[in-house]
């Protein structure tokens, strides 16, 4: 009846669909860029066909995608200005590819895609570089005033400035980290519970109602990761746009 | 002392990083609560930094967890 054990970390494996060798580079489609075809194919499904209709006054699905970009365009408007308009596409596209790749994780046998360090780590470093080029092409070398803040004594700065290069720096990391880490404990924490209802017998109901109110909370878990990872790049893009403390 | 032993001991002591979450969300849930009370109104206009803050303390709690998983999978 029982097969061999496993472990709660195999949902994380990489399988090769379509095996495709470049030379050295091994691009293969595997199932990761399956999810992530699935995830941008919904997005756009989701925003062009639910404003088909074009009605002045919105049905249900057209309410949702102009309430799904008036939320994130309010975010970038109250936190970059109007500067920061001209950076909404990049924000918008971060924040629904997060949101459905996060969502579409918590359909039973379907693979996160933001589960993995490369993913997560890849879209903060885009969010990181960006934002420090777009602080340096708009300031210059007056950006780096972005370590110094206004109103502090002179003979505390040589312990302040390198805090806060620390501090920049670790930036990428803890965007990228925050996300990934949440996604993959999330769903180790599934997988764990589920061998426990198997163990336990007749038992196994407990873990089970636990595993039910926790899928519920993985799933708002999901949604507020996504908008927290938009709501930080939207931070920093902010930072980089007015470095004046 | 075999790796299988250190490996549980390892992932148990990790998970002693969660409590600081919950001092974190528990401090930031009782101050939204406690000012709620004084001033209702006011309180709608902060559930937005209620959830992100939320995120934000929970993510450390889920850096120990991580890291646990990783000592005990990994």
């Amino acid at each position: 009846m029982a097969a061999e054990a496993h472990s709660p970390l195999e949902q994380f494996e990489i399988i090769k669909l379509i095996p495709i060798q470049i030379g050295p580079i091994d691009a293969s489609f595997t199932n990761a860029s399956l999810f992530m075809v699935i995830a941008v194919a919904a997005v756009t499904a989701f925003l062009t066909l639910s404003v088909n209709t074009r009605s002045l006054v919105p049905g249900r699905w057209q309410s949702m995608a102009e309430i799904s970009y008036q939320f994130i365009a309010n975010l970038v408007r109250d936190s970059t200005g109007t500067e920061g308009r001209q950076y909404f596409p990049f924000i918008f596209t971060l924040f629904m590819f997060i949101l459905f790749a996060n969502v579409l994780g918590m359909i039973p046998y379907s693979f996160t895609v933001t589960s993995h360090i490369i993913v997560t780590l890849a879209l903060a470093l885009v969010v990181f570089i960006g934002v420090t080029v777009i602080g340096f092409v708009k300031h210059g070398l007056k950006f780096l005033g972005l370590f110094v803040p206004s109103g502090v004594p002179i003979f505390v700065l040589p312990l302040l400035v390198p805090i806060e290069i620390i501090s920049y720096f670790v930036r990428p990391v803890s965007l990228s980290v925050r996300l990934f880490l949440n996604m993959m404990v999330g769903h180790t924490m599934l997988k764990v519970f589920a061998g426990f209802v198997v163990m336990l017998g007749i038992w196994g109901v407990a873990p089970l109602a636990f595993i039910a109110v926790f899928t519920g909370f993985e799933i708002f878990v999901a949604v507020l990761q996504a908008y927290i990872f938009t709501v930080l790049s939207c931070l920093y893009l902010a930072d980089a746009l007015h470095p004046h403390h | 002392m075999e790796l299988e032993a250190a490996k549980m001991l390892g992932a148990g002591l990790a998970t002693m990083g969660v409590a600081g979450a919950g001092v974190g969300i528990g401090v930031l849930f009782g101050n939204y609560v406690g000012s709620g009370i004084r001033n209702p109104a006011g309180a709608k206009t902060q559930t937005g930094n209620l959830f992100v803050g939320m995120a934000l303390s929970e993510a450390t709690a889920i850096f120990a967890l991580g890291i646990a998983m990783l000592i005990l999978f990994g």
